[in-house]
């Protein structure tokens, strides 16, 4: 594979383009300085440093957008929305104010740095939070349009940084709220978000060779959701499997549990981390090894789940 | 009740004297702005803001009834109000936001931070009250409400919070301290803004919790006077504060 920038770097190279062009634009940071180092360098007016002081963070960046700025909040995931959460909520959501904000080292990302440093929890608070809208890129092409859009769309926002690969080889059609199907299948749907996305299409390769024809969608907007495409997933392929790196409680298969159990009943898998800590200290593919969450995991979770619901 | 009437004097003094702000037109970019971060007594603030033109002085008898803008706590729904607040601790980061915005768009407008006493045993006030003087906003103004009294008890039997004038010196601000219920001082100390270039300014107000109502006054239990309390003591706090209009 070609040489492949960090999630963190096309972010910061996403919103410094944007910058060029809108002087309202801000980059806030907890000593977040991997999010920002181009912005910092371009703009250093619009470049507030707050300090190891997340509460802080959220504040400043709530009065900014008061003044009418329109502020990317960074630091990690952990921390953005876990030590500052009630700033996310008063400050930011309740005020409806135009603030992003972006977490790194998101899932088990932090992997060896333990878990304090995980955030496996996110997008289950940022859900739960009115006004807020809750996105996960899933890929490199979709942080540039994830942040193009964050622009565009007036008010809060929470946006889920995590490690993508490269999955789009030409440019697509983005919206915000839309899920994209990226492997048209009958037997069953693989609905990912965020790291998961990739993983859950080389699976989706394997089922095949196995005689399941599973759709996959990119879910990358997790508030507001695509419920036709969750209807139309149950109702065609009469069975979802959700993949996030995640807690199961509360995240990407909470919210689509919801719109089935609302709308359309379907059997629901939802594979990501079971009501616990990552207590593993290692490498972050091995853990996601130790966690059951990668290709072979899913193509055997899936098919354990099909024998399941008889089909 | 306790901590608006403690603040009475200054957010007159603020609204019919000191803040530059368009009753017509409450969001104008060049308006200073406020900030109650304390929250509680709302209603002090939303006399005011009538007094000044923003809203005819008749909506506030809704007051914390069924479908009313005016709560406990101030709401972003009311007119001339900058921020909702209610949850200790927020406003002065909020306010550091404003005032950064302030200086990097060249605008001469300032920001006023009202302070609970109690509010300051959060910590996230320290963490603002550090950044503000980091980055040297002397266009920022923050007013601790010094009245005494948390909700249960005195604030240095809770937890104590002074001394007040050497904790915001050592975290980069000017400060003055005084008699928060002295109109002439404390218009004589928000004229004087910024007390120092490149510093932001502290007041320490020493007011009375309850200040005007005489069986309220210096009392814990002014926090909450919940209604409807007895006719008797709503006709002499009347009374005492110099009629209704």
């Amino acid at each position: 594979m070609s040489y492949q920038k960090p999630v963190t770097t096309l972010y910061d190279e996403a919103v410094t383009a944007l910058a060029r062009e809108n002087e309202n634009i801000y980059s806030v940071d907890a000593e977040g300085v991997w999010m920002n180092t181009h912005f910092r360098e371009a703009f250093p007016e619009r470049a507030i440093q707050v300090g190891i002081a997340e509460q802080n963070l959220v504040g400043v960046s709530a009065g900014l957008a008061s003044r009418g700025k329109i502020v990317f909040a960074n630091t990690m995931a952990a921390f953005i929305t876990m030590r500052a959460c009630e700033q996310v909520k008063v400050d930011v959501a309740y005020q409806g104010f135009n603030v992003k904000l972006v977490a790194s080292i998101t899932g088990v990302y932090g992997a060896y740095y333990g878990t304090t440093h995980h955030g496996l929890a996110d997008i289950a608070i940022m859900r739960a939070i009115p006004n807020m809208v809750v996105v996960v890129p899933g890929d490199s092409l979709e942080v540039k349009k994830i942040v193009n859009a964050a622009v565009e769309h007036y008010g809060p926002m929470y946006i889920r940084l995590d490690y993508v690969e490269p999955i789009y080889e030409e440019d697509y059609p983005f919206e915000l709220g839309k899920a994209v199907t990226l492997r048209d299948g009958k037997d069953v749907t693989l609905i990912a978000t965020g790291s998961m996305v990739k993983r859950a299409l080389r699976a989706a390769e394997m089922l095949s060779k196995q005689g399941i024809d599973a759709r996959v969608l990119n879910m990358h907007t997790i508030k507001p959701i695509d419920e036709k495409a969750i209807i139309e997933a149950g109702k065609e392929t009469g069975g979802i499997v959700t993949l996030e790196e995640h807690s199961v409680v509360g995240g990407l298969g909470g919210a689509v549990a919801k719109i089935v159990t609302d709308k359309a009943p379907t059997y629901v898998k939802r594979i990501g981390f079971q009501d616990t800590f990552c207590e593993i200290i290692g490498p972050y593919n091995e853990i996601l090894e130790q966690y059951k969450l990668l290709p072979p995991h899913i193509v055997d979770a899936t098919l354990g789940f099909l024998k399941r619901i008889k089909k | 009740m306790g901590g608006a009437l403690s603040s009475a004097d200054m957010i007159t003094a603020l609204y019919l004297h000191v803040l530059n702000v368009d009753p017509a037109n409450p969001k104008w970019e060049e308006r200073d702005n406020f900030i109650l971060s304390r929250g509680h007594g709302g209603i002090g603030l939303y006399a005011a803001l009538a007094k000044r033109g923003f809203f005819p002085i008749e909506q506030i008898y809704s007051y914390e009834q069924l479908g009313s803008k005016f709560g406990t706590h101030p709401s972003l729904k009311i007119p001339g109000v900058d921020l909702s607040t209610g949850s200790l601790g927020h406003g002065l980061s909020v306010g550091v936001g404003m005032a950064i915005a302030g200086k990097r768009d060249r605008k001469s407008y300032k920001v006023y931070v009202l302070l609970g006493d109690g509010e300051l045993q959060e910590g996230s006030i320290w963490e603002a009250a550090m950044s503000a003087s980091f980055y040297e906003l002397d266009n920022l103004v923050a007013i601790v409400d010094r009245n005494r009294f948390q909700v249960f008890d005195a604030t240095e039997k809770m937890m104590a919070i002074e001394p007040l004038v050497d904790k915001w010196k050592s975290f980069g601000w000017a400060v003055k301290r005084i008699d928060g219920n002295d109109m002439e001082q404390v218009v004589d100390t928000l004229e004087a803004i910024p007390f120092e270039v490149k510093k932001p300014s502290a007041i320490i107000a020493d007011t009375v919790k309850g200040k005007g109502i005489s069986f309220l006054e210096g009392k814990a239990v002014s926090h909450y006077w919940e209604g409807p309390p007895p006719e008797e003591q709503v006709k002499q706090a009347l009374e005492e504060l110099g009629g209704f209009e």
